[in-house]
């Protein structure tokens, strides 16, 4: 397992740069809106809009091992948890500014992500994805018996006071998590677009294939393990502040453990913009249905259109659009 | 963390008690992930709706619950059939039964459970059977029939399929089918059918390991995700497709977290099981028993 042979690097001209100006644009230009309208609208549009882009950073990530390498991660609660008590108990030893938090989070969750890897990833893709769900399973036992971080009884988390820019601190937490689903989406295209890509891309099609080609099969599925992780972890850090009281059952939450599943593959799981699209349809879905009907009901509903995409349209809404524009070319 | 022999050997006792219960939850992952190659996640899903099957049939009807297992094992059988059938036309026949199949089965877990949440509520559900509340001592062993009545009957269930898959054509036609797919059709059995009908097995086991599930501990609907590790691991560890393997290893995982609850506190044993589960993968991919 060396470096990747040149013939497989792809020609320069043939594929779009790895870093996307349009993304980083229109990422700019929410945080924009969302400063000026921000101190205007009511807050309630503001939580609505911070759980969205919170499930883009959750879908994104989730697509980084699913989607391109084709390894499934049922642990997602577990690493947004994972996120939400690192600040927890970071804020209860120290005043440390959130963007801080959120770094600790994601190196907290990637190296679970990365050492449940190592310990699996060799073998067939499945073992994985066993881990991965026993290991939600036992990061809320460590986290019930952790008194330190609220244990069962759970924490309370106060709000600091808004911060100089901001007209509150509901409004920061929206623009952290623009930014960091911007820069999630961001790795997710430049993934996509690279060698790295590539190189999952052929994982995922023929594993034995792709290693007799040279492919660094092993690195490649840890760096992927490692940043869907970090990703989760990091969407999961500024949770506490949003909600204020974080217990167990809040934190390995089963709608964000669903969520991060259905979204990517309801969407279409081969290029960046079909978690986002999931994340966008589907969490804005949710959030005016809660009002509507009860949160059991709304999951449960998630959970019959995850079977129903992934029963009769694999390929998800983007494959769908695909399929129907080819039709009429 | 103090310790004494009679803790020891208690939880020893019970640990195998345990065991036998487990062995009863892993056949049925034995059967379709070992053999069949089917990730069913939804197992231990499928478990808690067969406990809450037995709930219902003894606080409604009044019917006992070791009568009830026998006739909701029946239609779980057709039902897994069915279930079979149509996970091999919309997955396995395409070809794409890892990513798709795998959130496949995550969906019908989580339809399950919510499911059941929707029904039941969250609380907790205990089933209380007079015949079971002796506990007998063996010197200073206790052993409660509430423990043990599960126990044998998982071990027996584990048996009765061992010789049904050893002793009949189609059941040696399962484990056919774990080794080769195309052989099975050489000597005229049809693969599918063979399946089919094994994955009938795996759902009706999971119901009834349900039904021993309330007899044991109280039940709740998201309970399930609890066996999951450990149903993989006992499989993993027993070694994939061997059912002598699985009970030895439901025995291990057992006796493991019996002794971790008896000497640490009851809240660490759903760590065990994935520990084991690591372990066994990290080390001995193969298992026990493992070919």
């Amino acid at each position: 397992m060396t470096a990747l042979s040149p013939s497989l690097s792809p020609p320069a001209r043939r594929l779009p740069k790895p870093f996307s100006w349009p993304v980083l644009v229109a990422g700019l230009a929410i945080v924009a809106v969302e400063m000026t309208l921000g101190a205007q609208v009511s807050e309630y549009y503001l939580l609505l809009a911070y759980i969205i882009l919170q499930y883009v950073v959750l879908s994104t990530g989730w697509n980084i091992l699913g989607g391109y390498a084709g390894y499934v991660n049922f642990g997602t609660a577990g690493f947004f948890a994972v996120g939400c008590y690192t600040t927890i108990a970071l804020e209860k030893l120290a005043a440390v500014p959130l963007p801080l938090a959120i770094l600790a989070a994601g190196v907290v969750a990637g190296l679970i992500g990365l050492g449940t890897g190592y310990l699996t990833l060799r073998l067939r893709g499945v073992f994985f994805s066993i881990a991965t769900l026993a290991l939600a399973v036992v990061l809320q036992t460590l986290i019930v018996n952790w008194s330190f971080v609220g244990g069962s009884r759970g924490a309370y988390v106060m709000r600091p006071d808004a911060i100089a820019p901001f007209a509150s601190y509901v409004q920061y937490l929206l623009v952290v998590m623009t930014v960091l689903a911007m820069v999630a989406v961001l790795a997710a295209i430049a993934i996509e677009r690279s060698w790295i890509g590539m190189g999952l891309a052929a994982i995922r099609d023929d594993e034995l294939a792709a290693e007799a080609s040279g492919v660094p099969g092993l690195r490649l599925k840890l760096l992927a393990t490692t940043l869907c992780g970090a990703f989760m972890g990091m969407a999961g850090a500024p949770f506490p502040y949003f909600i204020t009281y974080v217990d167990p059952p809040s934190a390995f939450s089963l709608a964000i453990a669903v969520n991060a599943i259905a979204m990517p593959l309801i969407g279409g799981t081969a290029t960046w913009w079909g978690p986002v699209l999931g994340a966008v349809l589907l969490g804005f879905t949710q959030q005016v249905l809660t009002v509507t009907i009860s949160s059991a009901a709304n999951l449960l509903i998630v959970g019959i259109l995850l079977v129903v995409f992934v029963t009769v349209a694999p390929t998800g809404v983007v494959g769908i659009t695909r399929a129907w524009r080819g039709r009429r070319a | 963390m103090n310790f004494s022999w009679d803790l020891l050997l208690n939880a020893v006792t019970s640990g195998i008690m345990l065991g036998g219960f487990y062995a009863a939850v892993a056949v049925g992952i034995t059967i379709a992930f070992g053999m069949l190659d089917i990730v069913n996640i939804a197992h231990p899903a499928f478990m808690v709706l067969g406990a809450f099957l037995a709930f219902l049939s003894i606080n409604t009807l009044g019917i006992d619950p070791f009568l009830s297992a026998l006739g909701f094992a029946a239609i779980a059988f057709v039902f897994g059939r069915y279930f079979y059938r149509a996970y091999y036309h919309f997955f396995e026949r395409r070809g794409d039964d890892s990513l798709q199949g795998l959130a496949f089965f995550f969906g019908i877990m989580f339809i399950v459970e919510i499911s059941l949440v929707l029904i039941f509520g969250v609380d907790y559900r205990l089933i209380d059977l007079p015949y079971l509340a002796t506990t007998y001592e063996i010197g200073i062993v206790q052993i409660p029939l509430r423990l043990a009545a599960p126990c044998l009957a998982g071990v027996a269930m584990l048996v009765a399929i061992q010789f049904y898959l050893s002793r009949t054509f189609t059941g040696r036609a399962i484990l056919a089918v774990a080794q080769d797919l195309e052989a099975v059709r050489f000597v005229g059995a049809d693969p599918i059918r063979t399946k089919e009908i094994a994955f009938g097995i795996a759902m009706a086991s999971a119901i009834v390991a349900g039904v021993l599930l309330i007899i044991i501990q109280s039940v709740e609907p998201s309970i399930g995700r609890e066996f999951i590790g450990r149903a993989f691991a006992i499989c993993v560890l027993g070694g994939m497709t061997s059912l002598p393997g699985t009970l030895l290893a439901a025995m291990i995982l057992g006796i493991a977290e019996t002794m971790t609850s008896t000497f640490f506190g009851p809240s660490w044993s759903p760590a065990v099981a994935f520990g084991l589960l690591l372990l066994t993968l990290a080390f001995k991919p193969s298992g026990l028993l493992g070919r």
